[in-house]
């Protein structure tokens, strides 16, 4: 089968790469890309392990093929921080103690990312339905909900220099 | 996890969709939000050896009104339903029952056409769409033809559209001043696909009922309209009686599978209560 000529952006870096159309684009982030913090943990599109961020929206990357990002713009946890500086998502996850095992956390990150951005003042409520698409063994997810509390706390104060 | 190889197509215009279908026949698959096909394909479920992405064709997106219909092109997402002020405005029941629909993620790539495509008697819109009276616009080599959704549902898997054939737009009429609706779905979990799940449209004048569709889903081959139930209530008072008497009638049509969400016993008396919980919202909403 042929394969296509892809042009995507991730976190930030322009890549072009020849892909094959049944390449999951988990695997093409994890496997040619190596940026190998999206992680897999089912087959079945339910545990949001593989959630990354593509034109603007919480995707699971084991259900959308790399061919389909040509043109687009993919975050992955591997460029949430900002010189180091690790985002309000990341922080929130680590004075919360929002993460045990650590295999969840990346597509957690990603998806409060995104849905701190779709509705930053949420209720425990929402934060609980926000964060639906992503399972977690270790937290019993209480300390999850803090972590994003914290994160969108975060967001909201005043930029200091 | 691993799907088969296949060859990949994107087409810009429909009508390239629908020739590439004709031209591949039936190795090619449509692909939408790929949130059913693409798991089926990770498990060699389905093997098509072309892929026709969709996604790619502004025609197919986008909510409009033309008069007192609502045109919901077939590649809407989900949330984009659920975000839609025309959607929450004239047909709130969708809007709502989207929210029901997997998860956030899922969300954001699952169409409302590939839902009621695929025919899969788990997803929501089927009932939706048989509720709100809806009709599907599907062209095909020989151009457009509208089909309603009530007898759009063959089976499991099987509907009315064609192999060569493109689902383009939901139209659905706006709802009537003073319409009442419901969604009522059990299930085992959030993103979960329901046990049993119930849609009801309906307006009244007075205490009496002058207009009810109810569709069932997941108990059944495929969506179901009961109008046996829609009959113990239409033109009649709307009390405990009318209401137990559509319930029974639900029940009665009811041919659920048994699986892991439970037997047929179960099922059966879930969709009996989905029915009188919806009709309860419907009614307390209708003005
Ligand atoms: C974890 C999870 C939970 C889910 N929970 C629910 C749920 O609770 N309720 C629910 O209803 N659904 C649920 N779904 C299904 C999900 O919403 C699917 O996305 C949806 O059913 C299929 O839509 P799609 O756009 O992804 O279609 P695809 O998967 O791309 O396509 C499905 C089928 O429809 C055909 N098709 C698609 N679009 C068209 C078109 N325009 N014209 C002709 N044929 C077309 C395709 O060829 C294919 O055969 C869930 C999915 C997942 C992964
Ligand atoms: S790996 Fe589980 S949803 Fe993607
Ligand atoms: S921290 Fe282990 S799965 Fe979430």
């Amino acid at each position: 089968m042929a394969k296509k000529l892809i042009n995507v952006s991730v976190n930030g870096k322009a890549e072009e790469k020849a892909v094959e159309p049944r390449t999951l684009l988990i695997h093409f982030l994890r496997e040619e890309l190596n940026l190998t913090g999206a992680h897999i943990g089912c087959e079945t599109s339910h545990c949001g392990a593989c959630t990354v961020d593509i034109d603007g929206q919480s995707v699971k990357s084991c259900t959308h093929l790399a061919v389909q990002c040509d043109g687009s713009e993919v975050l992955t946890v591997e460029g949430l921080a900002n010189k180091g500086v690790l985002h309000a998502v990341q922080e929130g996850f680590y004075k919360e103690h929002g993460l045990q095992c650590g295999f969840c956390t990346p597509g957690m990150l990603m998806r409060a990312y995104r849905f701190l951005q779709e509705n930053p003042n949420p209720s425990e409520e929402e934060i609980r339905h926000g964060m639906a698409g992503n399972l977690c063994r270790c937290t019993g997810y209480m300390n999850i909900v803090k972590a994003v509390q914290y994160a969108a706390k975060k967001l909201q104060e005043p930029v200091t220099a | 996890m691993i799907p088969p190889r296949f060859e990949y197509h994107a087409p810009r215009t429909i009508s390239e969709a629908v020739a590439l279908l004709g031209q591949l026949g039936s190795e090619a698959k449509l692909l939408a939000g790929g949130h059913s096909l693409l798991p089926m394909m990770k498990l060699r479920f389905a093997q098509p050896e072309h892929l026709i992405d969709i996604n790619r064709i502004p025609e197919l997106r986008g909510i409009r009104e033309e008069g007192t219909t609502v045109v919901i092109g077939a590649m809407t997402s989900e949330n984009e339903l659920i975000n839609s002020p025309i959607v929450q405005a004239k047909v709130p029941v969708l809007a709502e029952a989207a929210q029901m629909i997997a998860d956030p993620q899922v969300r954001n790539r699952g169409t409302i056409g590939g839902d009621i495509a695929h025919g899969d008697p788990g997803n929501d819109h089927p009932a939706l769409s048989i509720a709100i009276e809806a009709s599907f616009v599907l062209e095909g080599p020989k151009g457009r033809r509208t089909v309603p959704a009530d007898g759009f549902f063959l089976g499991t898997y099987m509907t009315l559209l064609q192999e060569d054939e493109v689902m383009c737009e939901i139209h659905v009429p706006a709802f009537a001043q003073g319409t009442g609706w419901a969604y009522e779905k059990i299930k085992r979990k959030t993103g979960d696909w329901a046990t049993a799940g119930c849609a009801v449209v309906m307006r009244k004048s007075g205490d009496t009922v002058t207009h009810v569709r109810i569709a069932l889903t997941n108990v059944a081959p495929a969506a179901l309209r009961v109008e046996a139930a829609e009959a113990a209530l239409l033109n009649q008072p709307f009390n405990a009686t009318t209401v137990q008497a559509a319930a029974d009638a639900a029940t009665a049509a009811c041919d659920p599978a048994e699986d892991l969400r439970g037997d047929i016993e179960y099922k059966t008396a879930m969709a009996g209560e989905m029915v009188k919980r919806a009709l309860t919202k419907a009614w307390a909403l209708c003005s």
